[in-house]
């Protein structure tokens, strides 16, 4: 219910913004999406005007849905921001289609509070070696920077530390274990 | 004042927690495992001696898995010299070999004269003596196995090099880097953190070793000398450096530096102190280790997919792959007569450590009871592989000889053993 309504938020705010970032490899441009919405919120001016000299009501419905749609979305976003892990395969480093909505909300957090900063912390699974499992849990890191850049968040708010397998969340020795280990913490330093 | 002795204490009290010591267990020795007979050394002062010599080097020597020593019960006589072994005496309990010695006192310290007899030939293979202070009897010990093993195997002994090791409490919020002898005796801690403590790595010297310590939030590769402490903070740069790797001669410091989640090996001058990026790739690349010439490196590189061992030649940045079989090799070691590669090998769901021969390209899975393993070392005398494997929800070290004939662990009584490196021959 909730993600239904964060996604068509997500869907009309960001959606435009999400396919031109990913398609970069850098970051997102700051000023670029800044632009958009001044650009929207001088249509949307324009429009007013206009429709005023129309005498139309189609305006003030679009108005006040605009609204709503707001406050939907920062509930939506609070409960999906709860969910701060992120897990991946085994030796991968894609983020799953499930942690997509969360690390969204999460993105449009961290754009609309600019002073906000986290780190992720990268993590692998015991198996296989130190040095190479530091490097995964960094690429797993980096994977999550890149999704919350193409959403929003700029690149000044976002540090990848990776510890690789020294620190696990569960000490057991099987796939359940190890499932919970390979991960992403987003650990907010401000809010 | 107080307080910082008090802080000492409770880092003094946390380091001893996670302390390890280790022991010996031969698990598979050689079929062909030699009979020695070790015969307790004679000692004619008035105290005990602070450390039992002969039965060292019978603990030394049994647990190389290279001999089958006689338990000291089973004997009839025990001579201190040459003159008094009876051959027929041994070759009736079928032993091949006889140790015998005496100890003196010379000054402040000891004398230990050995003699080392063939019961076959029926002659004395060789006469010793070595002389040392009181605190370096199990140094003395040490001495004669390598002479004996030296002599009886043709290989170098390797039971005067030191290990050095990561243990980690279970909770993961301590961990110490060690330094012992290779038989795990003498355990020292050298550092202690709150933070990881990963990839500690020899100078080819032995006065120091590299490591890599997340003590600032962030990895950075430290040198820190033996004999004094002393520590330096080499490498820090702007993301994740980490993965040192001294070469050979000693000039050159191999490391990973990544930056935006791009893993590239690095070489660190260390007379100029001038880094060079040697690989530039998109995929990890990591754990590189130099060969014996100084000028190629083996690394671990997931350009392929998953990750695969790769040699490097640092004088044009030419890369080969070397590891075809399986989809998981990785922290590659190379034997210092250039023949063996030493790496881990996933075989199904399972890490082993396997061996290649260099030459015809075969492959040898050389660990089979232990799970998990990880972080190979070779001994300097390119003989056996020390390495981290998981056992009954705890992490120990155990070692393999390179032909996979020869296996002992050296579990510890507390908390997880990791990583361990083995020095040079000093």
């Amino acid at each position: 219910m909730q993600k239904n309504a964060l996604y068509k938020a997500l869907g009309l705010t960001l959606g435009a913004l999400l396919v031109t970032a990913c398609s970069s490899t850098g970051e997102v441009n700051e000023g670029e999406a800044s632009n958009t919405t001044a650009s929207a919120q001088s249509q949307t001016k324009t429009t007013n005007g206009s429709a005023s000299s129309n005498g139309t009501t189609a305006v003030d419905t679009s108005a006040v849905s605009g609204e709503s749609l707001k406050s939907e979305m920062s509930q939506a976003e609070a409960a999906l921001m709860e969910q701060t892990v992120f897990y991946f395969d085994f030796d991968q480093s894609t983020i799953k289609s499930d942690s997509k909505a969360a690390l969204m909300a999460h993105a449009a957090y961290l754009k609309s509070h600019s002073s906000a900063r986290v780190v992720l912390e990268g993590h692998a699974d015991e198996r296989g070696t130190v040095e190479y499992n530091l490097a995964l849990g960094e690429r797993r890191g980096m994977a999550v920077r890149r999704y919350l850049l193409a959403n929003g968040a700029s690149a000044s708010q976002l540090e990848v530390v990776s510890f690789g397998e020294e620190r696990p969340a569960v000490m057991g020795h099987n796939e359940s274990s190890y499932a919970k280990n390979r991960r992403v913490e987003i650990k907010y330093q401000s809010r | 004042m107080v307080t910082r002795w008090l802080g000492f204490v409770a880092l003094m009290v946390v380091a001893l927690a996670a302390r390890a010591e280790l022991v010996i267990e031969v698990t598979q020795g050689k079929q062909s495992a030699i009979p020695v007979a070790v015969v307790p050394f004679a000692w004619a002062g008035p105290d005990a001696l602070p450390e039992d010599v002969s039965g060292i080097v019978a603990n030394d020597l049994g647990g190389s898995g290279y001999f089958r020593v006689m338990p000291e019960s089973n004997m009839i006589t025990k001579p201190a010299t040459a003159d008094e072994v009876v051959y027929s005496e041994w070759s009736n309990l079928r032993q091949d070999f006889v140790v015998v010695g005496n100890i003196s006192r010379d000054g402040d310290g000891y004398a230990v004269e050995f003699h080392v007899m063939d019961v076959h030939q029926k002659v004395e293979l060789l006469r010793h003596r070595v002389k040392g202070k009181g605190t370096q009897l199990r140094d003395i010990a040490h001495y004669i196995s390598d002479f004996v093993f030296k002599k009886l195997t043709g290989i170098p002994g390797v039971f005067s090099t030191k290990l050095v090791y990561v243990t980690t409490n279970r909770d993961r919020t301590r961990f110490n880097l060690n330094y012992a002898d290779a038989d795990g005796a003498r355990e020292q801690l050298i550092f202690s953190s709150d933070q990881p403590i990963i990839s500690p790595a020899w100078a080819p010297d032995g006065k120091k070793v590299a490591y890599v310590s997340f003590e600032t939030g962030r990895t950075a590769i430290y040198f820190q000398e033996l004999a004094t402490g002393k520590r330096e903070l080499v490498l820090k740069m702007k993301g994740s450096t980490s993965a040192p790797a001294f070469s050979p001669d000693g000039t050159k410091l191999a490391f990973v530096h990544s930056y935006l989640g791009n893993p590239d090996i690095y070489v660190l001058d260390l007379n100029t102190r001038k880094t060079e990026r040697l690989t530039n790739h998109y995929a990890i690349d990591t754990e590189p280790q130099w060969m014996a010439d100084n000028r190629h490196l083996v690394f671990t590189s997931s350009r392929a997919g998953g990750p695969q061992i790769y040699q490097l030649d640092t004088s044009n940045k030419a890369v080969k792959r070397m590891t075809y079989e399986g989809n998981y090799n990785a922290r590659a070691r190379v034997t210092d007569d250039g023949r063996k590669l030493i790496y881990v090998h996933r075989s199904g769901e399972s890490f082993h450590i396997a061996s290649q021969d260099l030459r015809t390209g075969m492959v040898q899975v050389l660990t089979s009871d232990t799970d998990l393993d990880e972080s190979p070392s070779v001994a300097p005398n390119g003989s056996m592989v020390i390495y981290a494997a998981s056992e009954a929800d705890r992490s120990i070290l155990a070692a393999v000889s390179v032909d996979g004939d020869v296996k002992f662990r050296l579990p510890s009584k507390y908390g997880d053993v990791r990583e361990p490196a083995w020095s040079p021959i000093f």
